[in-house]
C-alpha cells in the first residue's frame, strides 16, 4: 500500500532548492523522499508513551501466543498440597493458588490467550463489516444510508451490555468464537457510522469526480480512491474496539454469560476467585490487573496512532 | 417547539414499535425457553403442554408477537413464563432503586468531572493536568466489576485488620427500616460503594470532554475580546468561557444514560442491590423471555424519553439551536 501513496515532498528542501546555489544536493546531501506511511511511523515513534505501551502489548500478546510453553503449570492442574497460597516465589506461584491448588499465574496466562484472541477477532470482524456497510451507505446515500442510520438509532435505544447478555443466553454461549461474533454484532455500528461520515464528505471531493469522469467503476472508486483516505480513522477505531472488547468480554464472562470452562478467560477467573472468598484477595486482584494493563496500553497506542495519522491535530485529547 | 416535541414523540413511538418487533423476534427465534422444563424429571407432559397453551408457544412468531404486544399494552407486560407472577409491579419496584443509584452517581459524576475538567483546562500541561489525564485513562481501562470487587476486598481486609465495618459491601435489604433521617442516612451509607464504582467511568470520560471543550472556548475569539476589554480573568473564565463550555456536556450525558444502565447491571450484581440490573440478570439466569423482553422495552422507553428531555434542554441552553 505504501508505494501507491505519492511521496510527500520535503518542504524544507524544496524551499532551499529555490533560494540559492548553496544547499542540499550541492553539499552532497540527498533529500530522502518519505511516503505518508513513513511520516505516520515517525510521528508515532515520537510518542514515547504509545511506543512503550506497544512494547508491553507485544510482550503480553507473545505470552498469550506461547501460553502452553510459558505457563509453569497447566490451566486446570490441581495440586492439593499447595492450596490457597498467597503470591510467592516458591514454586513460581507468583499470583498465588486457589482452594484446589491451581496456579493462578498459569491460569492468567491462558486467560490472556483467550481474551486477547477474542478482542482482536471482534475488532477485525466489526471493522470489516462496519467499513463495508459504512462505505456503501456513505457512497450511495439514499435507502441504504437511511436504513443504517435507523438501525443505529435502534441499537442506541437499549444498553449494549443488555443486548449482549440476552444474545449470549439465548444463542448459547461459552465458546470464544460465538462470544466474539456476538460482540462484533454490537461493535460494527460504531465503525459504520465513522466510515459513513468520512465517505459523505469524500464523495464531494474533486478527485472522486475526476475518477468518475475517467470512467472508474463504483467499486474501484470506493476501494482504490476513497478507502485509502479513511485508513487512519479506521485503524484508530479498530484499536479502540480492542480495548472496549476486552472490557466487555470480561464483564460478560464475569457475569457467567461469556466464555465458559474449559476455555480460560480473565473475567471468568475473577468470578471464580470471588467465589472463593475475599480472604484469597490475590485470585481477584491479578487477573483484573492484567485486564487493566491491556486496556490501558491499547488505549495509549490508539491515542498515539490518532496523533500520528492526523498532522493537523492540536494537542488536545478529548 | 411544541410541534418539534410532538414530532419527536411520534417518531419515538415508531422506534419503540420497531424495537419491540426486533426484540421479540430476536428473543423468540433464538432459543426454547422450555428446554429446561422438558428435561425435568417427574414433570408430566401435560404441565409442559399447559405452559405452551397459556403462552401460545406453538403458534407462528407473528401471531405470538401479536399476543405478546397485546399483553404488553393492555395487561402490563403480562406474567412470567412459569410462575404467573405479574411482571410490571416487580419492574417498578427495582426501577426506583436503580434510578436512585444512577441519578446520584450521575449528578456527583458531573459535578466532580466539571471541577476536574475546568481546572485541567485552566492549567493546561501542569502537574494537575497530567495527573488528571493519567487517572482518567486508568478509570476508562478499569472494568467496573473488578473495581467493585477490589473495594469489597479492601473493606473486608480493613474489617479483619481493625474490626471496623466502614461500609456495607452488599445488599440494600439490611437498611434500617426506621423512618426519617435514620433511614436516609443508612441508605446513603449502603449506597456509597455502588455509587462510587458507577461514577468512575463517567467522571473519567466527562472530565476529558469538559477539558477539551473548555480549551476550545478559551481559545475562541470572543474570549479574547473579553480579555481585550480588560475584564478580570476570573470573570472571563467563569462568566464567558465556563458556561459555554458546559453546553456540549448535555449531549454527552444524554448519550451515556444507556451505558450507565449497563453499568448498573454489573454494579447491582456485584453488590446484590435489588435493582433493574439484578432483576435482568436473574431473569436471564431463569431463562425466562417475558421479563427479559419487558425489561428491554421499559429500558428503551426510558432512554428515548431521557434523550428527548436532553434535546429539549439543549434548545434552551444553546440559543443557536432552532427546532424547525
Amino acid at each position: 500500500m505504501s508505494d501507491r501513496v505519492p511521496p510527500a515532498t520535503d518542504g524544507l528542501a524544496a524551499g532551499a532548492d529555490l533560494s540559492g546555489p548553496s544547499l542540499a544536493y550541492e553539499s552532497g546531501m540527498e533529500v530522502q523522499a518519505r511516503s505518508q506511511w513513513a511520516y505516520v511511523r515517525m510521528r508515532f515513534f515520537r510518542h514515547r508513551l504509545a511506543v512503550a505501551s506497544l512494547v508491553v502489548l507485544v510482550l503480553i500478546a507473545l505470552v498469550g501466543v506461547f501460553a502452553p510453553q510459558l505457563a509453569p503449570y497447566g490451566y486446570d492442574e490441581i495440586d492439593l498440597e499447595n492450596t490457597t497460597r498467597s503470591p510467592t516465589l516458591d514454586g513460581w506461584h507468583l499470583f498465588g493458588t486457589d482452594q484446589l491448588g491451581r496456579d493462578y499465574l498459569s491460569r492468567v496466562i491462558f486467560g490472556i490467550r483467550t481474551s486477547l484472541w477474542v478482542a482482536v477477532f471482534v475488532a477485525l470482524v466489526s471493522t470489516a463489516i462496519g467499513t463495508a456497510v459504512g462505505a456503501v451507505a456513505g457512497y450511495y446515500s439514499g435507502p441504504v444510508d437511511n436504513l443504517l442510520m435507523r438501525l443505529t438509532d435502534l441499537v442506541l435505544t437499549v444498553p449494549g451490555l443488555a443486548v449482549l447478555l440476552t444474545a449470549s443466553v439465548f444463542f448459547g454461549s461459552g465458546d470464544p468464537l460465538k462470544i466474539g461474533l456476538i460482540l462484533a454484532i454490537l461493535f460494527w455500528t460504531a465503525v459504520a457510522r465513522i466510515v459513513r461520515g468520512l465517505f459523505l464528505s469524500l464523495r464531494e471531493k474533486e478527485f472522486v469526480e475526476a475518477a468518475k469522469a475517467a470512467g472508474a467503476s463504483d467499486l474501484r472508486i470506493i476501494v482504490r480512491h476513497m478507502l485509502p483516505n479513511c485508513v487512519g480513522p479506521i485503524i484508530v477505531n479498530t484499536t479502540l474496539v480492542v480495548a472496549a472488547a476486552i472490557l466487555v468480554e470480561a464483564a460478560l464472562s464475569f457475569l457467567g454469560f461469556g466464555i465458559q470452562p474449559p476455555n480460560a478467560a480473565l473475567g471468568k477467573l475473577i468470578s471464580d476467585g470471588q467465589s472463593e472468598g475475599f480472604e484469597l484477595w490475590w485470585l481477584v486482584t491479578f487477573p483484573g490487573l492484567v485486564i487493566v494493563i491491556i486496556a490501558l496500553c491499547v488505549n495509549f497506542v490508539g491515542d498515539g496512532l490518532r496523533d500520528a495519522f492526523d498532522p493537523t491535530q492540536r494537542r488536545i485529547r478529548a | 417547539m411544541l410541534s418539534y416535541v410532538v414530532r419527536r414523540l411520534l417518531y419515538s413511538v415508531v422506534v419503540l414499535v420497531a424495537a419491540s418487533v426486533l426484540v421479540f423476534t430476536f428473543v423468540s427465534v433464538s432459543g426454547d425457553p422450555l428446554a429446561q422444563l422438558r428435561i425435568t424429571p417427574n414433570l408430566s407432559q401435560q404441565s409442559v403442554q399447559n405452559v405452551i397453551d397459556r403462552k401460545h408457544l406453538d403458534d407462528p412468531i407473528p401471531v405470538r408477537y401479536w399476543y405478546w404486544a397485546k399483553d404488553a399494552v393492555t395487561n402490563e407486560f403480562g406474567t412470567t413464563l412459569l410462575g404467573d407472577r405479574p411482571i410490571l409491579p416487580d419492574l417498578w419496584r427495582v426501577m426506583k432503586n436503580t434510578l436512585q443509584l444512577v441519578f446520584i452517581a450521575e449528578i456527583l459524576a458531573i459535578l466532580i468531572a466539571v471541577g476536574i475538567g475546568v481546572s485541567s483546562a485552566l492549567r493546561q500541561y501542569s502537574v494537575f493536568d497530567y495527573t488528571a489525564t493519567t487517572v482518567s485513562f486508568l478509570g476508562l481501562a478499569t472494568p467496573v466489576f473488578w473495581l467493585a470487587l477490589m473495594l469489597q476486598v479492601l473493606v473486608v481486609q480493613i474489617y479483619e485488620q481493625t474490626g471496623h465495618r466502614i461500609f456495607p459491601v452488599a445488599s440494600l435489604n439490611s437498611v434500617d427500616p426506621g423512618s426519617g433521617i435514620h433511614f436516609v442516612l443508612d441508605r446513603a451509607h449502603h449506597l456509597v460503594l455502588p455509587v462510587l464504582v458507577l461514577m468512575v467511568a463517567s467522571v473519567a470520560s466527562y472530565s476529558r470532554y469538559i477539558r477539551a471543550s473548555m480549551l476550545e472556548v478559551l481559545n475562541s475569539d470572543y474570549v479574547r475580546t473579553a480579555r481585550a476589554k480588560g475584564l478580570p480573568e476570573s470573570r472571563v473564565t467563569m462568566k464567558h468561557a465556563f458556561r459555554n463550555a458546559l453546553v456540549p456536556l448535555v449531549t454527552l450525558v444524554g448519550l451515556s444514560f444507556g451505558t450507565l444502565l449497563g453499568g448498573a447491571i454489573v454494579v447491582e450484581t456485584v453488590f446484590s442491590l435489588d435493582g433493574m440490573g439484578l432483576y435482568f440478570v436473574n431473569a436471564l439466569l431463569a431463562n425466562d423471555p417475558y421479563p427479559v423482553m419487558a425489561w428491554l422495552m421499559v429500558t428503551a422507553t426510558m432512554i428515548i424519553v431521557f434523550n428527548l428531555l436532553v434535546d429539549i434542554a439543549y434548545g434552551y441552553l444553546d440559543p443557536r439551536v432552532r427546532y424547525e
